[in-house]
């Protein structure tokens, strides 16, 4: 999706360091040069067209609750069946069909990690598929917030 | 929020911490309210506010308290990069020795076009793979061609890896750890 100069601005200024004071869109749109009301309708916008999830916090995982990354092997002609069973499991925020014998790659979320091997054990008898459960050891980079190639982008 | 949350789930920082001074049941409101992404309105910390029973003041000290202690780690746009055109999305694994995998996965990580690396375990025997990391292109051959280049200046031609694309996205949001489905 092609976006115009305005847009392309408010995403390269504004993937981190939103600022915290009364009137946040206020300050962003004496940087971009157009009206409050203009950035909060262009963040509308890049919302309602699904550019932009949300606008605010990425909380750091280790720290906020207990996440992990898990594995299902689907047979081929189920996956579209079995990723909206996942889906309808607590918490899950990220559901990816991938190129492999294990081809759907999931992330749960919940407040600790008792809970969260609970709501997978449920999902992992509902699903009776088996299953990788690959929690994190080390990070060693971890940040989505990169600086987009817009030139790159077809 | 059928379900029971204790306030322990919000325990950052320290007990002198001014934040600590503010309502914990607030503040665990507050960040159920913020996994759902700041308010689009002209003062989004007075609406957070009138939704958690704090004041702006203190909607605003805890945000800023939480950047600063790293429960939050980012607060801006979040960018759903499929849209835009990356459609070339590549979780590379890799089998390395565990010797190895904390210096290699630390290089990694200072490559460009490397946007995700962490250490995961294996598990044997259908899944020997221990470092995952991420590539989100714009075209598979040039996701491709930057592995290749991964592989060649980090002399990888050794260690086993597979290259895992994502076709589809069934689900892509931020984390909700607090707040519920």
């Amino acid at each position: 999706m092609r976006l115009d100069h305005t847009d392309q601005q408010l995403i390269n200024h504004y993937q981190r360091h939103l600022p915290v004071c009364e009137r946040p869109y206020l300050e962003m749109s004496r940087q971009l040069g157009i009206s409050e009301q203009e950035v909060i309708e262009r963040l509308q916008s890049l919302q309602s067209r699904d550019v932009v999830g949300r606008v605010g916090p990425v909380f750091e995982h280790s720290r906020a609750g207990a996440s992990l990354l898990a594995a299902v092997a689907a047979p081929e002609e189920q996956m579209d069946l079995v990723a909206a069973r996942i889906n309808r499991a607590p918490g899950v925020n990220h559901n990816y069909a991938r190129e492999h014998t294990y081809n759907l790659w999931f992330v749960m979320t919940a407040p600790d990690y008792e809970l969260l091997d609970e709501h997978l054990d449920e999902l992992e008898q509902e699903l009776k598929l088996p299953m990788l459960r690959l929690p994190m050891v080390e990070g060693y980079h971890i940040d989505l917030g990169f600086d987009i190639d817009w030139e790159a982008l077809p | 929020m059928s379900q029971p949350l204790s306030a322990n789930h919000l325990a950052v920082g320290s007990p002198n911490s001014a934040i600590s001074e503010i309502s914990a049941w607030g503040l665990l409101r507050l960040r159920q309210q913020l996994e759902q992404g700041l308010p689009l309105v002209p003062r989004p910390y007075l609406a957070l506010s009138e939704r958690t029973g704090l004041s702006e003041q203190e909607v605003m000290s805890a945000i800023s308290q939480w950047q600063e202690q790293g429960l939050i780690k980012r607060f801006g746009l979040v960018v759903k990069h499929r849209t835009l055109g990356y459609t070339a999305n590549a979780m590379v694994v890799w089998d390395v020795p565990d010797e190895q995998v904390s210096t290699l996965g630390k290089t990694m990580a200072d490559v460009p076009f490397i946007t995700l690396c962490y250490q995961r375990p294996r598990r044997l025997p259908d899944w020997p793979y221990n470092l995952f990391c991420m590539i989100h292109g714009t075209n598979r051959e040039r996701v491709l061609a930057q592995l290749d280049s991964l592989i060649a200046d980090h002399n990888l031609q050794h260690i086993q890896h597979a290259v895992l694309f994502s076709n589809k996205a069934y689900r892509q949001r931020g984390g909700r750890y607090v707040s519920h489905d």
